[in-house]
């Protein structure tokens, strides 16, 4: 009897999915993992220095936080992936306590003040990126190659390398792989940019094991197929189209390849734009969300004067969400008033 | 497996662990000595005892009195006499009258002859026969199925759909049904056939059940029935009757109506073979098929219990349990109730009894919600789950009713697939009675 006196009572339903938030959060950092691998083996020692301060920060950050609102939160796991994502978007060279500043910030400001997990607006490792990047701009450039060039020791990544140089540049180029030729750019080829053997943010360089973790993470169903495959859709239908103006080309001639393999868009169409938090709650919105984030990074990348559009992007569309969400609510079942007027 | 029917919204996909208790033949349960026959077995009115402590009570006597429109009559499931009547604990938490019965020593149930006089009576009597015998829905909504066959004034019934379902994982016990009783299921069907006068007949059935498909359709070809057998992709809440009607007739009953307003008349199985018993047997609803399942019972199997019976007997004649149960359940896994009495009777709804270990409840601590979308992804009724438990969350009961809390029927999608372990079907549920108590509509 006294076993028995035991029995859970609880509201239906009666079992549950195995899925948990710190499985998520747990199998997305696993996902990123091959990705942080590469990048330091790419960029040497120094860079997991650089990741393990960020996460450090940012976990110890979490736990304070929680300390002080009574809350035990560090063992979901979303705070070590903050950390993890801001120190992926951190140049290898970057000075440690930059690195720290934006995982703090993330943690702190921008997912605490608002009441931590899941009541922030702004993605927080973006967040803190970009806090970071307009603070200190100089150190966030201290770009490093990767061991596999070995004629440079420090340069641009591809885009900054462009957006710099097509300023004083005087020739002409028909096209972003063309320029990078004629100005003796290291890294050349698709390939390069697809394997990760161009100069980057740590954990960003590597389209392929980006891609490769993205696609797990999809397969796992943590993250809805909708916003990647809309976000790539549209920055490269976007590309393709306007892309070539810049280099006196007409429409449609737009290197679509190679914009969709540099400057983290894997990593933030992937890993960010995907983040449960700040994305929109139907599939609809999500939609959205995901061409609105490949429109805004369109229009950065190409006309505006950062090299790189995603963080700017993401940030611009979290802060639509809450609108997305309010046009987006999902059809009741029932509401067949449309289906009657067709009959 | 292309081309099979489903509803279009939402849904999950449970592990089924039907294998459990699906080849397990129904067998008969031991009647105790002492039966306690709730009084409240049915969605609606409770009924009245007409019987009073001392009397001498017959198999198939009534005992209770319908007191509604919505109600149903109770029936002694054994010879006995009242021992007393008094106030019980369903596994609902909801407190009942129960008459209790002391079987009379030496009881042996009577063997009833089949009689083939309900083929000369109208409808109209025949569905008084199923409102005497107090047959009511076996689903688990138990609603009185007399109510649900009578057709209103201007409507017609095209649809007949027979729901064969049972998405609800671990139960089998209309899956045992439709193996083993073929030919008083489909008997039962023409019965309500005739009592309901529909266009079509169909019946669904989900493809993890390819014996009753392929049996129902071979015995309904011999026996002249115009049965549509309809194989279903397995999805949950498929046996629910909006989800079920759209899957067969693409149709949605619009919200807060009735299936009839689309055409529609849907009976389980179970029910099925209860008017079977009551007007070809002549034998009131006084007995069930029980599936007795899950990790923490020893030999889990179908047990055909008399409504009475302690639910500690059914699990003990599956063999007790294994000690690593930390939940008992009756009904389905997803809709059903956690008790923790076992003297608890069976009751006409009593489907299933799950003893449930750790395994398989997958508990987790709660955390805050992530807004990503699952629920919203899997309400079959295209709701808004997240929304509606903000709403609640913050006493906005007004809000949470504009946002369609009344179209929620607490399948259990939302809160089953909850990453955060956000226990949104308990919010639902509190929403729900907290706006009638302040009247928001």
């Amino acid at each position: 009897m006294s076993e028995e006196m035991k029995l859970l009572i609880k509201s239906s339903p009666q079992i549950h999915s195995r899925q948990t938030t710190s499985r998520i959060m747990w199998i997305v950092v696993l996902s990123l993992i091959p990705s942080g691998i590469w990048g330091v083996y790419a960029f040497g020692l120094r860079s997991l220095i650089v990741l393990a301060a960020s996460i450090i920060a940012a976990c110890a950050a979490e736990y304070l936080m929680g300390r002080l609102m009574s809350k035990n939160t560090l063992s979901d796991g979303s705070a070590f992936l903050t950390g993890l994502l801001v120190g992926y978007n951190m140049p290898p060279a970057v000075p440690i306590y930059i690195a720290v500043i934006a995982s703090l910030f993330a943690i702190i400001i921008v997912k605490w003040t608002f009441g931590g997990l899941g009541a922030n607006w702004m993605n927080p490792a973006l967040a803190g990126r970009v806090f970071v990047f307009f603070s200190w701009t100089g150190g966030m450039s201290r770009w490093s190659m990767p061991r596999m060039i070995t004629d440079t020791v420090s340069g641009a990544s591809p885009l900054g390398f462009i957006k710099t140089g097509m300023l004083s540049f005087e020739g002409t180029a028909t096209g972003p792989m063309d320029f990078l030729s004629i100005q003796g750019y290291p890294a050349g080829s698709y390939m390069d940019f697809f394997l990760g053997r161009i100069p980057g943010c740590i954990g960003e360089v590597s389209a392929l094991l980006l891609l490769a973790g993205g696609i797990f993470l999809i397969v796992m169903k943590i993250v809805n197929w909708e916003i990647p495959v809309f976000y790539i859709g549209s920055f490269a239908l976007l590309t393709w189209i306007f892309g070539g103006l810049g280099f006196g080309n007409g429409f449609f001639t737009g290197d679509v390849l190679f914009h969709v393999l540099t400057g983290g868009l894997m990593l933030g169409v992937f890993f960010m734009a995907t983040d449960m938090v700040t994305s929109p709650i139907t599939r609809k919105g999500m939609i959205v969300y995901a061409v609105g984030c490949g429109f805004l990074t369109f229009i950065i990348r190409i006309y505006g004067s950062f090299p790189e559009g995603v963080s700017l992007a993401i940030i611009l569309m979290n802060i639509f969400v809450p609108l997305i969400n309010r046009v987006t609510q999902p059809v009741k079942f029932g509401n067949i008033q449309k289906e009657k007027k067709n009959d | 497996m292309k081309g099979l029917k489903t509803f279009s919204k939402g849904g999950i996909h449970p592990h089924g662990r039907k294998n459990f208790t699906n080849k397990k033949a129904i067998v008969k349960a031991e009647i105790p000595d002492t039966l306690v026959v709730p009084m409240s077995q049915h969605l609606g009115a409770p009924a009245e005892a007409v019987v009073s402590v001392g009397d001498e009570v017959l198999e198939g006597m009534q005992i209770g009195k319908p007191t509604g429109f919505i109600s149903a009559s109770i029936h002694s499931p054994v010879d006995g006499r009242v021992k007393e009547i008094t106030d019980i604990f369903l596994v609902n938490g909801m407190k009942s009258r129960a008459v209790v019965i002391e079987k009379t020593e030496g009881f042996i149930p009577s063997v009833k002859e089949k009689s083939d006089d309900w083929k000369t009576k109208s409808p109209q009597e025949l569905n008084e026969i199923v409102k005497d015998l107090g047959v009511v829905g076996m689903g688990g909504a138990t609603f009185p199925a007399n109510v649900k066959f009578a057709v209103p004034k201007g409507a017609i019934a095209e649809y007949l759909i027979i729901n064969a379902v049972e998405c609800e994982p671990y139960l089998s016990a209309d899956h045992r049904l439709l193996i083993e009783k073929t030919s008083e299921i489909l008997e039962g069907i023409r019965i309500i056939q005739k009592i309901v006068n529909p266009k079509k007949i169909a019946i669904g059935i989900e493809i993890n059940k390819p014996d009753a498909i392929d049996i129902i359709r071979r015995c309904a070809a011999a026996e002249n029935l115009d049965l549509e057998v309809v194989s279903l992709k397995m999805k949950y809440p498929q046996g629910d009757e909006k989800q079920l009607i759209k899957a067969v007739t693409g149709r949605e009953v619009p919200s807060g109506a009735l299936p009839i307003e689309v055409g529609c008349v849907v009976s389980n199985v179970g029910t099925v073979n209860a008017v079977y018993d009551a007007v070809v047997m002549n034998q009131p609803l006084y007995e069930r098929v029980v599936s007795v399942s899950g990790l923490g019972v020893k030999n889990p199997g179908n047990i055909l219990a008399r409504v009475g019976t302690p639910i500690r007997q059914l699990i003990d004649a599956c063999g007790g349990m294994t000690g690593k149960q930390i939940k008992v359940i009756a009904g389905g896994p997803m809709m059903g109730f956690a008790f923790y009495d076992l003297d608890t009777p069976v009751t006409k709804g009593t489907s299933g009894i799950l003893v449930l270990t750790d395994k398989e409840v997958a508990e987790a601590p709660q955390t805050a919600c992530l807004s990503c979308g699952k629920c919203v992804t899997v309400c079959p009724m295209g709701l808004n789950p997240t929304k509606m438990f903000k709403y609640i969350d913050h006493s906005d009961y007004q809000g949470a009713m504009d946002t369609g809390l009344m179209d929620c029927k607490e399948c259990g999608c939302c809160a089953f697939t909850c990453p955060a372990h956000i226990p949104l079907v308990q919010g639902m549920r509190l929403g729900k009675k907290m706006a009638r108590k302040k009247k928001v509509s």
